[in-house]
């Protein structure tokens, strides 16, 4: 390799082809998942895995009681931390002096810190021997539990977003409303919320992103039921906590392959997120955006 | 009316602010009041006596009940997964803020930011599958030590590309005009006067990546880590970590003295993940602040 500058060594083929290796290796996570689950993609694929039984004796595969506990866990958690995250912005950006603002922001990018498996430790020592008690059915172990840790987890990514969102837009904006006799509630509804569209749009999808992804607080306290969920306080399981509860089986069964089947659900479902956080977000990384250092 | 309004608005974002500062409040204090008082050097290596901790220390006695071997584990991880993709996030951030046109730019960073995204026992899983396919067609290769680093270096690589990529951006643009005028290449310039003083940016990514390499229990969990191992002898062993020794206790635990070890071991995780990402935080700042003046 000679290059124009004539040094034996052309730096930047080199870094090209390391980047490119990269890349290529991590579509071949996609890749080799399919590979692996070849045997499965066959005619009766439908029929076999997106029925909601699972009862591998019964030679029934249906993970689509997973895929639902997956959306219901990632929906009710984005319920429970959108408004939450929201409040604390409005907290930081606009209702506290600024040193208990600090300190609360202080205190956020602290949380951004703390291990998943410390809420689920957390989780199962505390909050689910306490919705035993108040639901008095069930071990606790629920759909609502394990939403509640994760909005935990996820709020501090959506704040972090949000206030950084907020404070994107310019000060005369608010100076503005406030000449024209607007009040804290002025600013958020004429100016903050529009303007932070995109901003909150992002924060949504990196806090989904998260909670899809997360599979420690599932795994430890939503149960892991394989039946379809049904109330709050069902016991569910969802994909990721399929994956890490399956690897026991038979490398080569038909109940251990399924689990390829969830793998490439949750890599496209992130490649869905990945995709439409762009839309919303042109310059920002992800892995700047979920730990605040944009 | 108006007034209504006002009120709720504010009545809202506090409690929003008193529940999440309530939940870390209740998080900690049970952490700290339940796991405080064993904290110590008994925690860690089963023992108070020196000369038994030098032993242990040394690898001349077994430790059992006890933090160490799920400490060096963690360590020998981080070290692993690190020097496998330190090299790596180096070169493909180098590449994408010095060499690469807009549309590999942006065609790149997506890549890097599905794999940020990606679930880690999602990775593990390509971990897993990846050996036991080596495994039945090649070599004897098992999971162990060097696959968990492998797959965590996979886990990591985007936050070191970033840093890296936004370390080299966000240098005053002089440097380089400066240094290409003096006649400097390339490739010298990279070298010698850009990524030096990149290196705080560089640094907090490493720190970064240094704490989630830490933390994350599901990749490991796929691809080697076992409840007790003790220290490992080799990188193709089997071994101990700190998050999974956490995550087997809260699962597992049979008495009252278990239960108080996996506190005491959540709570040294804690210390160590918070303290990481502190120093992160403060180095990206420091790199800011030199930039910005330009000070030494």
């Amino acid at each position: 390799m000679i290059n124009r500058s004539g040094s034996i060594f052309s730096g930047h083929t080199f870094l090209l082809l390391l980047t490119a290796g990269c890349g290529l290796l991590i579509l071949a996570v996609l890749g080799f998942m399919v590979f692996l689950g070849r045997p499965l993609f066959t005619a009766d694929f439908f029929n076999l895995f997106m029925s909601s039984v699972w009862a591998p004796d019964q030679h029934l595969f249906g993970i689509l009681p997973f895929v639902c506990g997956t959306l219901a866990i990632v929906i009710l958690s984005l319920l429970i931390a959108f408004p939450l995250s929201l409040g604390n912005a409005v907290l930081i950006n606009l209702l506290l002096p600024q040193l208990p603002a600090k300190f609360l922001y202080r205190i956020v990018k602290l949380m951004t810190g703390i291990p998943t498996v410390i809420y689920g430790f957390v989780g199962i020592s505390l909050l689910v021997p306490f919705l035993r008690e108040w639901s008095a059915s069930g071990s606790g172990m629920s759909l609502l539990s394990a939403a509640l840790l994760l909005a935990l987890l996820i709020s501090p990514t959506m704040i972090l977003v949000f206030v950084e969102s907020f404070t994107a837009i310019p000060q005369p904006h608010l100076n503005a409303v406030a000449a024209l006799g607007g009040n804290v509630r002025h600013k958020l509804i004429y100016t903050l919320l529009p303007g932070a569209k995109n901003g909150i749009m992002t924060g949504l999808l990196l806090a989904a992103g998260r909670a899809l992804g997360d599979t420690m607080i599932a795994l430890m306290v939503a149960g892991n039921a394989t039946a379809m969920p049904e109330s709050l306080f069902a016991s569910v399981r969802t994909l990721t906590a399929h994956i890490a509860l399956v690897m026991a089986a038979d490398f080569d069964s038909t109940e251990f392959r399924t689990i390829f089947i969830c793998g490439i659900i949750l890599y496209l479902g992130t490649l869905i997120l990945t995709l439409t956080l762009r839309v919303f977000n042109r310059n920002g990384s992800k892995a700047d955006l979920e730990r605040g250092l944009s | 009316m108006n007034r209504i309004y006002d009120f709720t608005l504010s009545l809202f974002a506090g409690v929003c602010g008193l529940l999440l500062i309530a939940s870390v409040a209740v998080m900690l204090g049970f952490l700290v009041g339940q796991g405080g008082s064993v904290l110590g050097l008994k925690l860690i290596f089963g023992s108070t006596d020196f000369r038994e901790i030098i032993d242990i220390i040394l690898l001349r006695q077994v430790v059992i009940n006890a933090l160490w071997p799920a400490l060096i584990g963690t360590f020998l991880l981080v070290f692993t997964a690190l020097i496998t993709a330190l090299p790596l996030g180096l070169g493909v951030g180098v590449y994408l803020a010095e060499y690469a046109g807009k549309p590999a730019k942006v065609f790149f960073s997506l890549i890097f930011d599905l794999l940020a995204g990606v679930p880690s026992i999602v990775i593990g899983l390509f971990g897993f599958s990846v050996t036991i396919y080596l495994h039945s067609h090649f070599s004897d290769l098992m999971p162990c030590l060097l696959i968990s680093g492998m797959s965590l270096a996979l886990l990591v690589l985007p936050y070191l590309v970033r840093t890296t990529q936004s370390a080299l951006e966000e240098l005053p643009s002089a440097l380089r005009v400066t240094s290409f005028a003096l006649g400097a290449e390339k490739s010298s310039i990279i070298l010698l006067v850009l990524l030096p003083q990149a290196l705080p940016g560089i640094f907090s990514g490493i720190v970064l990546a240094i704490g989630r390499a830490a933390e994350d229990t599901a990749v490991i969990m796929l691809t080697g880590v076992v409840a007790s191992a003790g220290i490992p002898r080799s990188i193709f062993d089997n071994y101990e970590a700190l998050p999974f020794y956490i995550y087997h206790t809260a699962s597992q635990f049979s008495n009252q003295h278990e239960l108080q070890q996996g506190i005491g071991a959540a709570l040294v995780l804690l210390i160590i993940c918070t303290l990481l990402f502190t120093g992160a935080g403060l180095l990206r700042k420091k790199a800011t602040h030199h930039f910005l003046y330009h000070s030494k």
